[in-house]
């Protein structure tokens, strides 16, 4: 009972483990064929099945036909998606604080509706926003601009942060800063001198859904950008057309999820420290 | 400090977020319920006001209707293989398991990576000819498969990248939500004389399920939202087979530019999934937890 129990516990490891590597490894070797090894069927083993060629990682850096040019796109992805973590994690963090720790009234609306607001702007489908938006940027002349992809991205970020800070917030205690402001400091200083040092956990957290979410979205990029400004996801998913070049598509694809990888090493760190249970709930 | 004397510092925490978050989505949101009395198409691109019509030409789109049942069915199906995964992962790699932070760290992965990128390359590993599934399914005899051109295997296909994309997010909140568990409980079963199974039902599951709605929650407000995969995987095809509503509200607003009509879609979209997931959300919590808050 208890071997075969064994068996089959790493059996489903083994198995879920190969699923989710396939992709990648199918993007690996297909970023290393030329035309020649995609048409003539699925191969797999380098020099083996077919002859490798660094085509594709080249395609991406030079304008040769069926490439793109991947370093500007990377660049702007760079740009509106730090951009907007960082705003967010600021507003989200002061909002997150001031709900945590003091009571708000106007009328029938508390700290809970209040932080319910905030939280429940996730359930807005993109595409419900997509036409204002792009209405509303055209408006302020913002369209096709990172400043105006970074606006949204923050209204997009900004109820992740504040949903993972409330809840950090409230698990700090209240008389760290409460003894601040006994010795004198105003609430904004003992927020900037005891508070913040000690929500480094959560903010990192809260910063690393943030990239996750900003990195990874495609739908507001897609609709409020066109020439001057291209994202990522865009620039490659442009490359998903009748005649793929699926070379250039998968050195694409993995040049593109590789820097969240990161991301993942730090979550499972604090995963596997306790400290994700905190933040995450 | 007195309540008066605390009031500037009070505002000054919220207001910045509150009111950014207020300008984002407030003003497109009452400019949408505005667009959607308008009859705004590609040749009148303007405001005017023609009522209700919209609303009353939607309730008898069978089109609209069909994708919302659709994207039910199709959202409510990946969060359930999801939970069932997800919560199966987690319980593998939560103790007892050699090399268990190296496989929490590959578990983490597809979470991590764009889901239109990796869409596309799932559709390259899907192509009938040219792609490895079929191709190694038949080296066990299985297939080929039309994996993206018939209606049912669409929707499978789908439904699979999903899980593989989302699955990752369901273990993380629920292994979180294991590693927090207090010990006590399961040292009493243990004293008890309880199996695995029989601690699973009593104690893992019943301690775990605040943690189990928060997470199905947050999944299906997500999954509430499915369109980019299809867009890429299917671009709602074959037919309509794999159409949910915001991709037929993409195609109506974006593609045919009829503003006027897709608003009015939108709203009707947006009103429904609020009221669904108010109403789920509350079934779980009185399933899973009871009538007691």
């Amino acid at each position: 009972m208890s071997r075969l129990y064994v068996f089959l516990k790493y059996l489903a490891i083994t198995l879920w483990s190969i699923f989710v590597i396939t992709p990648f490894l199918w993007a690996l070797t297909t970023s290393f064929k030329t035309a020649n090894g995609v048409t003539g069927g699925p191969t797999y083993i380098p020099w083996l099945q077919y002859e490798p060629s660094l085509h594709g990682w080249r395609s991406l850096f030079g304008g040769n036909a069926g490439g793109i040019d991947i370093v500007k796109p990377y660049i702007d992805s760079l740009i509106v998606t730090v951009s907007a973590s960082f705003i967010s994690i600021i507003l989200g963090s002061l909002a997150a604080y001031g709900l945590s720790r003091f009571t708000y009234r106007a009328g029938f609306v508390k700290n809970a509706d209040l932080i319910f607001f905030f939280i429940s702007q996730r359930i807005m489908p993109p595409i419900v926003l997509a036409i204002p938006f792009f209405l509303m940027l055209k408006w302020l002349e913002l369209l096709d601009s990172k400043i105006g992809l970074i606006l949204v991205y923050v209204a997009l970020l900004l109820p992740i942060a504040v949903w993972i800070m409330v809840d950090f917030f409230n698990n700090i205690p209240r008389q760290i800063d409460e003894m601040a402001m006994l010795d004198g400091c105003t609430p904004i200083q003992a927020f900037i001198r005891v508070i913040l040092p000690n929500s480094v956990p959560g903010i990192i957290v809260a910063g690393m859904f943030c990239l996750i979410f900003g990195w990874n979205d495609f739908f507001f990029a897609f609709t409020l950008t066109f020439t001057d400004t291209q994202l990522l996801p865009v620039a490659v998913v442009a490359l998903n057309s009748s005649v793929t070049p699926w070379w250039s598509l998968s050195a694409s694809a993995l040049i593109s999820v590789a820097p969240l990888l990161l991301i993942a090493f730090v979550v499972e760190r604090f995963l596997s420290h306790g400290t994700l249970a905190g933040a995450i709930r | 400090m007195g309540e008066t004397g605390l009031r500037p510092y009070k505002l000054a925490f919220l207001l910045p977020g509150l009111l950014s978050l207020l300008a984002i989505i407030l003003f497109p949101l009452i400019f949408t319920i505005r667009v959607s009395t308008s009859g705004w198409d590609a040749i009148t691109p303007d405001l005017n006001w023609i009522g209700g019509t919209n609303y009353a030409a939607l309730w008898i789109d069978t089109r609209f209707w069909e994708s919302l049942a659709r994207l039910g069915a199709m959202a409510t199906g990946t969060v359930i293989i999801q939970y069932v995964l997800g919560f199966g992962l987690a319980l593998l790699v939560w103790h007892d398991v050699k090399a268990r932070r190296f496989f929490r760290l590959l578990f983490l992965i597809p979470m991590m990576t764009t889901p239109v990128i990796m869409s596309v390359i799932w559709r390259t590993i899907l192509h009938e000819s040219l792609g490895p599934a079929n191709n190694l399914l038949q080296l066990i005899g299985l297939g080929p498969y039309p994996w993206l051109t018939s209606s049912g295997w669409a929707v499978t296909s789908v439904m699979m990248v999903e899980v593989w994309q989302w699955t990752p997010f369901m273990f993380l909140l629920l292994l979180a939500g294991l590693i927090s568990l207090p010990r006590e409980p399961f040292l009493a079963a243990a004293i008890d004389g309880a199996g695995p199974i029989r601690t699973f039902f009593n104690v893992t599951f019943p301690l775990m399920a605040p943690v189990s709605i928060g997470a199905i929650m947050i999944r299906l407000i997500e999954a509430s939202k499915l369109m980019e995969t299809v867009y890429v995987l299917t671009s709602g095809g074959p037919g309509t087979a794999t159409e949910t509503s915001g991709y037929y509200i993409y195609i109506k607003g974006l593609r045919d530019f009829n503003i006027g009509y897709a608003a009015s879609l939108s709203i009707t979209y947006l009103v429904i999934m609020i009221v669904l997931l108010t109403v789920v959300g509350k079934l779980l919590h009185r399933s899973l937890i009871g009538g007691r808050n």
